[in-house]
């Protein structure tokens, strides 16, 4: 089962870049890759909690603005030898709005 | 008795269906045809060659008065159906009421005219049919005309190569941040540009249209930045719009396009639509090859065929003369797709592969098109191309069967093989340049030339090293930027120079890179190589800046945010005390400390709150202190002759007014000053970027000192007498670092590898080349020398840059 709710318009996050959407478990962070691929995942670093949505985003990774751990944006694992990972959501994208699987959420 | 067809709008498609259904069962239907416009079906597409003058106009016709004659089709052009009445089966038109039993619509679409004001004055045209080619031909014979197309896709680029042909003056104003974004990734999108640019066509992009002025014809397009281009024409290639009037009115299902089934058939079964006016499993379509196939589709659903409407795979090329460009597929990223690219800067040939699960899913080709068909084909049948992935951009040609080394490949090549394009230097020459001595890369670049322009053939050089030297080989390239490129900081400013390189995406395509938009070390360097060089042209990247410089304040541990206004030379006022005391209460500022720069400093700010604090602390007066930047952070400065008994200049005025000079300004590092009233040197200027000490009758300029991971005392630039040298040799000096120092290296790296005696040359010596520092520094300036915050503190900010994109607590509530 899915519950998809339309959060916003793909445009609303700039390309390479993220936004944060509240929820009740804290942040999620919105990514947005050069491609307009669109991925969510928990805005919080495995490393120190550092917000992943303030990243620099490239290719389909986000570097932290804390202490530069690299993570992977579609697995959510972290790259380059560090240990962790972070949990990674369903969301689509369909014309030209956003829509994030909120079932997914609660798990 | 036959059955009556009745078909609405004489275009591409329907002109395909009714071939398709004569030739299956030529007498099936009585045939009318009805077109708006004043001619039958024609070759859309070739309206672009046709506007260039390449092409007659009678050649694009593709049905003559003589076929419809033969195939007893009666046409009723020139005459729009403006009603379909369902439940009679009559269409309205001018001619009256005309019966059906089966009814096609192929309306086509229309050019979507942006809603700005001024769209509707005469001048402003489209570019669809016959008519606005006519339209345009026309203006082009005014002498001097000035054409501007609102849209950098493909119709506006063919409307755009089409006028310049036809001698008028060219802008393309694009929206987006590189051309036909919907088919190209930047770097072929780059490419593109350069080539329209290099042809006398101007482009903009990232183009806000704000309205369209003039009178009783267009005069004028003017931009939300307020730039103002003249026109004596408009065309409007910003978008096509499904043309669904008629179906809308009559009730049909309509959504973006007439939803029709696999059959082609309505929401009523007697009508069948096809074409651009559909819309198909919510896809809408708008190139011609999938419209040919539904065509062929209804003609037999017409005569009762089984048939269904399959979307093919679609490619696109662009029509421009001399402009080779393929694109088809997917080509955005993904963690299960893998790329190959291939550049060769100096032919301007990109490739880019888009794999996943060892198949071609994408290509993007620019320059050199030749293998497009063949990846196409790859791509359409998902061939498993994991055995030929080695050289498989380098397309049929080369697909030989084993795999090779790279190695054995060089030292098989014979000796006037030509390694570097840029300077046509053969393996033969730079062999012979490694046996006598050349035993490195910069070496060899220094005899023979080879890599000196682009460099990206120096990966073949080093392999040609290794071939010829043997053990002897050792690896000793200088250290590149990351690992997305070879080059090094310095190869890349002398590339960005020399090649007038004005955004990042056309330096990664021409120098080479490896990753398609890089990555978090070498985006803030580019990033601030383009402000330094281009400082009126270019636009900041905010997604390349690091989060600090992004938000206008510094992150902390725990992800809130400290901020902390400057205070012009270490000066300030009751007023702009109380108001850092009153935002400290009103948001609840945990700590609040002087800091080791003579300010004070409000640490554990929350992120929302930023742009309200920044907007009362601009209310007193005060702007960033840019405690967070690459760029100038404080001015230092003691008391001097204002009060101090040993003072012997004013060294808390000249502070304050070298703060303001160079406030605002980005740097390879951050720069720090300090300028103390006598020897005693009470603010440390000994020990900073720039350090002036005051002495009886003049000034001491010293520079290159640090204070932080190492300790180094600053060295003598020069003694001056006027505050206005002083001034003109801190900016000259900062400005000759902003120039040539590598990202991140505060100025005593630098001046360590560059020596202090260039320096002084520069800017102590050669008074013109200090007066030529000076003035780039001030132009740069006329842009940067502004509050971040007061921007950042703006409404528009709020809900695309402050605020979550949603909040699901609320909702979740509700
Ligand atoms: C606030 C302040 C400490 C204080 O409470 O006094 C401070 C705070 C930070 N300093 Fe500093 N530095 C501060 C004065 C200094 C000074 C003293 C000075 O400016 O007179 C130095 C030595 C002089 C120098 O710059 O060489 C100094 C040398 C550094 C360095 C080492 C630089 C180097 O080249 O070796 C870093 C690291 C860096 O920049 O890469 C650093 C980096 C930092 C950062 C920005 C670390 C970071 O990236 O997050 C700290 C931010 C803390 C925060 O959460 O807000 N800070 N820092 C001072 C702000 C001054 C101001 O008003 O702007
Ligand atoms: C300049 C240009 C270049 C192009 N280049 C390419 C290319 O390189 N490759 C490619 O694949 N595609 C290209 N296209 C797109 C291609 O031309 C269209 O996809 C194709 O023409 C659509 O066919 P259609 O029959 O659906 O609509 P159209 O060809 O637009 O035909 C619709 C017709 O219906 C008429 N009509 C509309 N409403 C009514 C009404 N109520 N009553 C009577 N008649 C009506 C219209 O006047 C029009 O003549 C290009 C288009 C243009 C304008
Ligand atoms: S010395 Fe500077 S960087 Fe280090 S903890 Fe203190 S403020 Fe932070
Ligand atoms: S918190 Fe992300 S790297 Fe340290």
């Amino acid at each position: 089962m899915s519950n998809l709710i339309d959060i916003a318009a793909l445009t609303d996050i700039p390309k390479r870049g993220a936004r944060v959407v509240k929820t009740g478990h804290g942040c999620v962070a919105i990514f947005r890759t050069i491609g307009d691929r669109v991925f969510a995942i928990d805005d919080a670093c495995p490393h120190k909690n550092g917000s992943l949505s303030e990243g620099i985003v490239h290719g389909n990774a986000v570097t932290c603005p804390l202490h530069n751990w690299v993570i992977d944006l579609e697995s959510g694992q972290t790259q380059g030898g560090e240990e962790g990972s972070v949990s990674t959501y369903e969301i689509t994208v369909k014309d030209g709005r956003i829509l994030l699987d909120t079932t997914s959420l609660q798990k | 008795m036959t059955q009556k067809l009745v078909v609405i709008g004489a275009g591409m498609a329907s002109g395909r269906m009714l071939e398709e259904l004569v030739d299956l069962a030529p007498d099936a239907y009585d045939l009318t045809l009805f077109g708006a416009e004043p001619h039958g079906n024609y070759n859309r597409i070739m309206l672009s060659p046709v506007l260039a003058g390449e092409t007659p106009w009678q050649e694009i016709i593709t049905h003559d008065a003589d076929w419809y004659h033969t195939n007893n089709v009666t046409c009723r052009f020139g005459e729009d159906v403006v009603k379909i009445d369902r439940k009679q089966k009559q269409v309205i038109s001018a001619g009256g009421v005309t019966d059906y039993d089966k009814l096609v619509i192929a309306t086509g679409s229309a050019s979507f005219f942006i809603p700005v004001a001024g769209k509707d004055l005469p001048g402003v045209v489209g570019f669809r049919d016959y008519g606005d080619v006519e339209k345009m031909l026309a203006a082009a014979q005014k002498p001097e005309g000035r054409a501007v197309i609102i849209g950098g896709g493909l119709l506006g680029l063919e409307a755009a190569a089409g006028l310049h042909e036809q001698g008028m003056d060219v802008t393309v104003l694009h929206l987006m941040g590189h051309l036909m974004e919907r088919q190209l990734d930047p770097a072929a999108g780059y490419l593109l540009q350069k080539e329209l640019e290099s042809r006398g066509i101007k482009v903009v992009c990232r183009a806000h249209t704000r309205a369209i002025l003039g009178k009783d014809h267009v005069e004028a397009v003017v931009l939300e930045d307020d730039t103002i281009i003249a026109a004596d024409l408009v065309v409007m290639a910003a978008g096509i719009r499904p043309e669904t009037r008629i179906a809308t009115d009559a009730g049909l299902h309509v959504e973006r396009g007439i939803v029709v089934d696999d059959a082609m058939a309505t929401s009523d079964p007697d009508i069948m639509a096809v074409g651009e006016c559909v819309e198909h499993n919510e896809t809408v379509y708008g190139l011609v090859a999938p419209l040919y196939d539904m065509a062929k589709v209804l003609a037999r659903t017409l005569v009762n065929q089984a048939a269904s409407f399959v979307p093919p795979m679609v490619s696109t090329k662009l029509k421009v003369t001399g402009v080779e460009l393929f694109s088809v597929g997917d080509f955005c990223e993904g963690d299960d797709r893998e790329e190959i690219v291939f550049r060769d800067p100096s032919r301007g040939v990109y490739k880019r592969l888009i794999l996943e699960n060892d198949r071609i899913i994408g290509v993007v080709m620019y320059g050199d098109t030749a293998d497009s068909s063949w990846f196409f084909a790859k791509l359409k049948s998902a061939d498993d191309i994991s055995e030929i992935r080695d050289t498989l951009i380098y397309g049929p040609a080369f697909q030989g069967g084993e795999a090779h080394d790279p190695l054995a490949f060089i030292a098989a090549m014979s000796g006037d093989t030509e390694i570097c394009g840029c300077n046509g230097v053969c393996k033969g020459i730079i062999v012979s340049a490694i046996n006598a001595g050349a035993h490195d890369l910069a070496a060899i670049k220094a005899t023979t030339k080879a890599s000196a322009s682009c460099g990206s053939c120096a990966g073949a050089l080093e392999q040609v090293l290794a071939v010829t030297l043997g053990d002897d080989y050792a690896a000793s390239t200088p250290q590149p930027v990351c690992g997305c490129t070879r080059l090094t900081h310095e190869e890349i400013r002398q590339e960005i120079k020399s090649k007038a390189l004005k955004s990042i995406p056309a330096v990664m395509q021409e120098c080479g890179w490896t990753t398609s938009c890089g990555c978090a070390t070498c985006r803030p360097a580019l990033n601030y190589y383009m402000i330094a060089e281009w400082p009126l042209e270019y636009v900041d990247d905010s997604q390349s800046r690091f989060v600090n410089e992004r938000n206008h304040a510094n992150i902390q541990k725990d992800g809130t945010y400290s901020v902390l206004p400057r205070m012009w030379g270490g000066m300030t006022t009751p007023d702009e005390l109380r108001a850092i005391a009153d935002a400290a209460d009103k948001y609840n500022v945990p700590a609040v400390k002087v800091t080791g720069g003579q300010r004070i400093d409000l640490l554990g700010i929350q992120r929302e709150d930023l742009p309200s604090v920044w907007a009362d602390l601009n209310a007193a007066g005060l702007v960033s202190g840019h405690a967070y930047s690459k760029g100038l952070r404080t001015v230092k400065t003691c008391v001097g002759t204002d009060f101090c008994r040993f003072g012997t200049q004013d060294s808390t005025g000249l502070g304050i007014k070298l703060e303001k000079i160079l406030w605002g300004s980005w740097t390879p590092h951050k720069v720090k000053l300090a300028v103390s009233g006598c020897p005693r040197n009470c603010s440390e200027a000994t020990c900073k970027d720039v350090g002036i000490i005051c002495v009886d009758g003049g000034y001491e300029v010293s520079v290159a000192g640090a204070a932080g991971m190492e300790l180094l005392e600053t060295q003598p630039l020069a003694k001056v007498t006027t505050e206005q040298e002083v001034i003109d040799l801190t900016v000259a000096f900062i400005q000759l670092y902003r120039e040539h120092a590598r990202y991140l290296d505060r100025p005593y790296k630098w001046v360590a590898k560059v020596g202090m005696g260039w320096v002084r040359e520069r800017v102590v010596d050669d008074l013109q080349e200090r007066a030529e520092l000076c003035e780039r520094f001030e132009i740069s300036q006329s842009v940067y020398r502004k509050d971040p915050w007061a921007e950042q503190a703006k409404p528009e900010y709020e809900q695309s840059k402050w605020a979550p994109l949603a909040d699901l607590i609320l909702e979740a509530a509700e």
